[in-house]
């Protein structure tokens, strides 16, 4: 199997991502798409890992699976708060610095 | 060699069309759902590639705790569920899209440019690199150091989280 087609899948993963971020206004959607982004990622390390015979692709998969955990309980804490001072989980609504 | 094309390639169109649903459907927990099927797609890529120990750690971690995590969120921000498709999306949409089809196609010629011809080799020798013991020696010998520092992030975004959503 080409290297190619692992790297465009995720290739495809990440642009969806990008899109996702800039269209989607409720923030548990934004979030979503990150972990699509992330998972892109993860997908580029596991095949370069088996491309060129290095584990050490695998094991910083696994530092990004962890981070990315960390990312969404800490993502949702601040959607959470958005929604209880705002009334709306819509990102487009946070247009002012002072509470 | 051709069983691993069609694997690959029914996983590939299941997960593209389920990212697509993930950021164009207007049921939030609809897109939830589409998110387990592109990460169960992924981790049943990582078994194509012989890392079988990331790709348990992907059902277990993505599948098992953090769509459950969404869905928690879903629920306490009492998401729309149906119908009001518009209020997901802002305006920005076609803007998106050309952005997000421009990156793609400067991704997509600089990998043909680059990686054109490559193939992975397969064998007895990719599956041993990635069974769970080797990864685990890796882990413990040569990124002992990010290993730690990991479970340090862990543990501030943890209490970083409890702060924030806490009711005072």
């Amino acid at each position: 199997m080409g290297i190619n087609q692992f790297l465009i899948l995720s290739a495809f993963l990440f642009c969806v991502g990008i899109y996702g971020v800039l269209a989607r206004r409720n923030g548990v959607l934004v979030l979503m798409s990150v972990e699509l982004m992330l998972n892109a990622v993860n997908i580029n390390l596991i095949a370069f890992s088996a491309f060129g015979r290095e584990a050490a692709g695998q094991v910083f998969a696994l530092f990004v699976i962890t981070i990315a955990a960390a990312e969404v309980g800490v993502g949702l804490a601040i959607v959470l708060l958005i929604y209880r001072n705002l009334h709306s989980p819509d990102l487009d609504e946070l247009d002012q610095l002072k509470g | 060699m051709w069983e691993q094309q069609v694997a690959f390639w029914i996983i590939a169109v299941a997960m593209g069309a389920a990212a697509i649903g993930v950021v164009r459907t207007s049921n939030v927990v609809h897109a939830a759902l589409y998110l387990v099927v592109v990460l169960a797609g992924a981790a049943a890529q990582y078994i194509l590639l012989a890392a079988e120990f990331v790709a348990w750690v992907q059902v277990l971690i993505y599948i098992g705790a953090v769509v459950i995590l969404f869905l928690f969120g879903i629920m306490l921000t009492r998401a729309p569920m149906r119908g009001e498709g518009r209020r997901l999306d802002n305006d920005q949409r076609w803007g998106a899209a050309v952005v997000a089809l421009f990156v793609f196609g400067v991704i997509v010629a600089m990998l043909v440019d680059a990686f054109g011809g490559d193939e992975i080799r397969f064998g007895s020798e990719l599956v041993a690199q990635g069974r769970t013991s080797n990864i685990g020696s890796d882990l413990f010998r040569e990124f002992l150091v990010p290993f730690e520092v990991v479970s340090m992030l862990l543990l501030a975004a943890l209490i970083g989280a409890i702060v924030l959503a806490r009711r005072d």
